[in-house]
């Protein structure tokens, strides 16, 4: 098992390195000139050149690549263009909340996921199957900007019982009973898809386990549904495990729509700034953090499959 | 009425390739056959678990008849039918059709291909679920170059050869046919491009008795009217003693015992054959107590050393763990000499206290 | 039913059992009117070929059918309890201690993230409520009543990391782990290796005279039902067509089709000799003749035969058969013969 996790381990740092350069080289493949957006329109040319020394864009770009690597190993992100301030404080506040968001979200997500698939499945081809599967689909189709707009029109305009704008008071997300209201509303709207996809996973999961011999060797053992119940989620865990982390990667970098529009300062708002102003260090920064986590993630999930499962080789 | 009466093939246009080597040459020859399975790589490099599935295999198809092949799971006779079919690649050893060494170059392989054909055991798997029957059989005349008419023709000559009337089966689909008669599609098929020889892989192990029975006296008629060489590969003995003129046992990717099936089944020689012939149930062994070998087959990944059957073998000395065996012939007098073992009780001078005496 | 059964109450004793599988599209007629006996300590087997409703009728013994397309009508009574008027609560009390069921392949039967031991303890905890250490010791027990060599480590083994024949050793010992009255046994060597397999087959016949079971064996192999049974009861289309004692019955068929299959199975008395293979194909159980299922295929078949179902004679007290003219009343040529011309027939 300690082999397992120190070769899969290994295996993610090639990985992180691809992730690193495709961020770094963001810069090159994207339109406009960085230097337009901090020299005055109307520059002179030697000041253009002095500030591309000063940012160091006019050595070559391997050299570039190796010093920007050896700065970002030691926290170092760079400034943001606009604001002057280092990177990582600004990306670090915004991940702190998108993850507070992503969490709460995917927690959700999963237990009425799993709840609504579990029962599809124990009803198949019944009603209860078909208004699962129904919830589940919606999840799945309902554009979120939309389900969050639709939110807010229900919830926080026409019955305002939560609020629609924000993480609560300081500006920042804090886990106590002052911001979890302002947690409520973007945290529906982004649990919609993964609880449509758990549910649809843990469906499809739990029917073919059914369908398995050794569920007959089960009740024919005596056992009740608690003790088949078990014997089920036991097998299902890797399966839905997989689909959970994926989703939970996915929320925390592609869930700029829905940040957008409840003004919740994650990495998504951040982006969204950084883009329009285009403050290539702070999304360079940005994505590169959420991109680090997204594989992070993979590999915890990757070892929580081999801790399920005793079949995956270790 | 099940069984064919095969229609003539006259004026098919393909005709089976033509004998090149006479009838003394055996059709295929097959020596030192290994094929190494590499393991999945360790952490720092290492190899972890390379199998070797096939050991150093030789022997002789002869020109007509049919060779049976025998052994348990792990034991390697599927790897070595997917070699001799030009599936897998060897490690090491040499593989020669009626003469010719078969080489790696693209005309020589399609040209061997046209003369070995293979059955599998899953008729369902091995048939495209979305063509029909005659499209299936018609397929690889039209991949060597025929038209697809005149491929059409020939897969409803096949059909009729092999027990299924043209005009109800061709246009089916396989998931509309029974097993047995999927099998049969799946012998016509082969038969399409008029092989010399048709590596048979466990083909009636999925079917029921009463089938099996048609299937197997099916490829006795077909063997004659077409004058084919089989490789028949099954676990199981009764059948391959009713169907081999000449049977290879197979223990962990070695060749342990090869001779004429009357001789093996009459007396083998190696005390593996035995306990697996013993192994048959029957109403006539119901009396007995003890069964002839105890545990499982080893695993190819960990092959005890010496003679590979020393741990299980109730014949077993401490030359076996440190010595194997060669295949020998047996040094039997009243036997024919084309019998041969691998194992120390038969070689005189081997060390066993059961060999006997050197001469 | 015969002799033997009479002088004790049976354990097992199954009335007119009718199993129908229901679907949108159809309804199969699975078991179509099944009696039989079974007394303790006896082993029974059901031969048949695939699709003869063997498997089918042993699983209704334990109704481990999936119940909302199945439906079953008769009477299954084992050691006095009504198997097909209990509610489930009462057949998961009685599934796994009165009655357990070994499987053909034990991959697929054992819960591949379970340990062996863990799925031998929860059978022995859930009928008998028994500590986890009691259980463990029980299930150390079984392994070693089973020959599983290295017991203790096995416990916490998975059924990945043992061998074919281990694995069907630990299956078993799952069964056995309640000591029940009756094992269901469906074809649990045929996924084995011809030596392993024979290893099996005794285990099976030692164990059940150390326990005193009765079992009930499904396969579809001549040689193994030679091997275990003291009965051997063959199924075609869904009933029991020839019931008897396993020598005479391997000895003298008496049914045309069980002399067919006696025919078509490859024994080493075949080399040399053309197969009697038994023409055309097993019936649809979707659309079942009106008469006797065999007819279609049947040499010896008359108007008569496919009138209606013949009924079951008995022609001796422990034998019977569902034939109009079974062998030992049918004058002419001898039955392989008959079979041996209608195939050379052109």
């Amino acid at each position: 098992m300690i082999f397992y996790i120190v070769r899969r381990v290994l295996y993610s740092i090639p990985i992180a390195l691809s992730v690193g350069l495709v961020c770094f080289l963001l810069v090159y493949i994207s339109p406009g000139d960085p230097i337009s957006a901090i020299a005055p329109p109307d520059a002179p040319a030697e000041m253009i050149t002095q500030l591309r020394r000063d940012y160091g864009l006019d050595k070559p770009l391997p050299e570039q690549f190796a010093i920007w690597l050896g700065r970002v190993v030691q926290g170092d992100l760079g400034r943001s263009l606009s604001t002057g301030r280092p990177v990582w404080g600004e990306v670090s506040v915004a991940l702190k909340n998108t993850v507070s968001l992503a969490v709460a979200a995917c927690t959700l997500a999963f237990a009425i996921g799993t709840l609504l698939g579990g029962l599809a499945a124990a009803f198949r081809d019944t009603w209860v199957d078909r208004i699962a599967m129904t919830f589940a689909v919606a999840g799945v189709s309902v554009p979120h900007y939309w389900l969050g707009m639709l939110l807010v029109a229900v919830f926080a305009v026409t019955f305002p019982l939560a609020p629609s704008m924000g993480a609560g008071p300081g500006g920042t997300f804090v886990w106590d009973w002052a911001h979890l209201p302002f947690l409520i509303l973007p945290m529906v709207t982004l649990s919609a898809i993964p609880l449509g996809l758990v549910a649809r996973t843990v469906r499809g999961t739990v029917i073919e386990i059914l369908h398995q011999e050794f569920i007959t060797t089960l009740r024919g053992k005596g056992l009740r549904s608690g003790g088949i119940l078990l014997h089920v989620a036991k097998n299902a865990a890797p399966s839905v495990l997989a689909v959970m982390g994926l989703q939970l990667g996915y929320l925390m970098g592609g869930s700029i729509l829905v940040e957008t529009v409840f003004s919740w300062p994650g990495t998504g708002f951040l982006l969204n700034s950084a883009i329009f102003q285009r403050d290539i260090p702070l999304l360079q920064g940005t994505i590169l953090v959420l991109a680090l986590l997204f594989v992070a993630l993979n590999l915890v999930v990757d070892l929580g499959q081999a801790l399920l499962d005793p079949r995956i080789k270790r | 009425m099940t069984d064919p009466l095969p229609a003539p093939l006259a004026e098919s246009p393909l005709q089976p390739l033509p004998d090149v080597g006479g009838p003394a040459q055996a059709l295929l020859s097959v020596s030192g056959l290994t094929k190494t399975f590499a393991g999945r790589g360790k952490l720092f490099g290492g190899r972890a678990g390379a199998v070797q599935a096939v050991s150093a295999v030789s022997f002789d198809v002869r020109k007509g008849e049919t060779l049976g092949i025998v052994g348990e799971s792990g034991c390697g006779k599927s790897t070595a039918s997917k070699l001799i079919m030009g599936l897998l690649e060897p490690t090491a050893g040499e593989i020669v059709f009626d003469g010719e060494a078969l080489g790696r170059d693209a005309a020589g392989l399609r040209r061997y291909r046209r003369q070995v054909q293979m059955v599998f055991q899953d008729s369902f798997s091995s048939l495209n679920p979305r063509l029909t029957i005659e499209e299936s059989i018609a397929f690889p005349p039209m991949v060597h170059g025929m038209a697809r008419k005149a491929a059409i023709g020939i897969a409803r000559d096949m059909l009729a050869a092999v027990g299924l009337q043209p005009a109800q089966y061709a246009t089916r689909f396989p998931h509309e046919l029974s097993g047995g008669q999927r099998q049969r599609v799946n012998i016509a098929r082969a038969l399409a491009l008029r092989p010399r020889l048709v590596v048979l892989d466990e083909p009636v192990s999925a079917l029921d008795k009463s089938v099996e029975a048609q299937v197997l006296n099916l490829l006795m008629d077909l063997k004659a009217e077409f004058g084919l060489t089989y490789i028949f590969i099954s676990h199981d003995l009764n059948v391959v003693q009713y169907i081999s003129d000449r049977v290879l046992v197979m223990y962990l990717g070695r060749v342990v015992e090869l001779g004429a099936a009357e001789a093996i089944f009459a007396g083998a020689a190696h005390p593996y054959t035995s306990a697996l012939l013993a192994s048959r149930p029957s109403v006539a062994g119901r009396s007995r107590e003890a069964p002839p070998l105890v545990g499982d087959p080893p695993s190819p990944v960990n092959p005890p050393s010496g003679c590979a059957f020393h741990p299980r073998c109730v014949f077993s000395e401490a030359v076996c763990a440190t010595t194997r065996p060669a295949l020998l012939p047996v040094a039997v007098p009243d036997r024919q000499a084309e019998h041969l073992a691998a194992c120390l009780i038969n070689q005189p001078g081997s060390g066993h206290s059961r060999a006997p005496k050197a001469a | 039913m015969s002799a033997l059964q009479s002088q004790s109450q049976p354990l097992v004793k199954v009335r007119d059992l009718n199993v129908a599988f229901v679907s949108k599209e159809a309804t199969l007629h699975a078991v179509n009117g099944v009696d039989f006996d079974l007394a303790p300590k006896e082993t029974l087997c059901i031969l048949g070929e695939s699709g003869s409703g063997k498997s089918v009728t042993l699983r209704s013994l334990m109704r481990l059918h999936p119940p909302r397309r199945t439906r079953i009508t008769g009477t299954i009574q084992v050691d006095g309890t009504d198997i097909v008027a209990a509610s489930e609560r009462e057949l998961s009390s009685i599934r796994g201690r009165l009655v357990s069921m070994i499987f053909q392949e034990p991959m697929t039967a054992l819960d591949p993230v379970f340990t062996i031991g863990k799925q031998i303890t929860e059978t022995i905890r859930r009928h008998e409520g028994v500590s986890h250490q009691e259980a463990q010791r029980r299930a150390l027990d079984l392994l070693e009543l089973v020959q599983i060599p290295s017991a203790r480590q096995r416990l916490d083994a998975y059924p990945h990391e043992l061998s074919g024949g281990l694995r069907q050793r630990a299956m078993i010992a799952v069964a056995l782990s309640v000591r029940p009255k009756l094992l269901l046994a469906d074809e649990p060597t045929t996924a084995l290796d011809a030596t392993v397999q024979i290893q099996v087959l005794l285990l099976l016949k030692r164990i059940q005279a150390e326990l005193g079971m009765g079992v009930i064996f499904v396969t579809h192999d001549l040689g193994v039902a030679g091997e275990i049974a003291d009965r051997i009861a063959v199924m075609y289309a869904g009933r029991f067509i020839e019931e008897a004692p396993a020598e005479a019955l391997l000895e003298a068929p008496e049914h045309p089709y069980v002399e067919g299959l006696l025919g078509a199975t490859v024994t080493p008395a075949s080399r040399g000799r053309r197969l009697t293979a038994i023409p055309g194909s097993p019936p649809n159980l979707r659309t079942l003749p009106v008469g006797c299922a065999f007819a279609p295929r049947c040499t010896s078949a008359e108007p008569n035969c496919r009138a209606a179902v013949p009924d079951l004679r008995a022609l001796a007290p422990d034998r019977t058969v569902r034939c109009i003219h079974p062998a030992g009343l049918r004058p002419s040529m001898p039955p392989a013969m008959a079979f041996a011309a209608e195939e050379r027939a052109p």
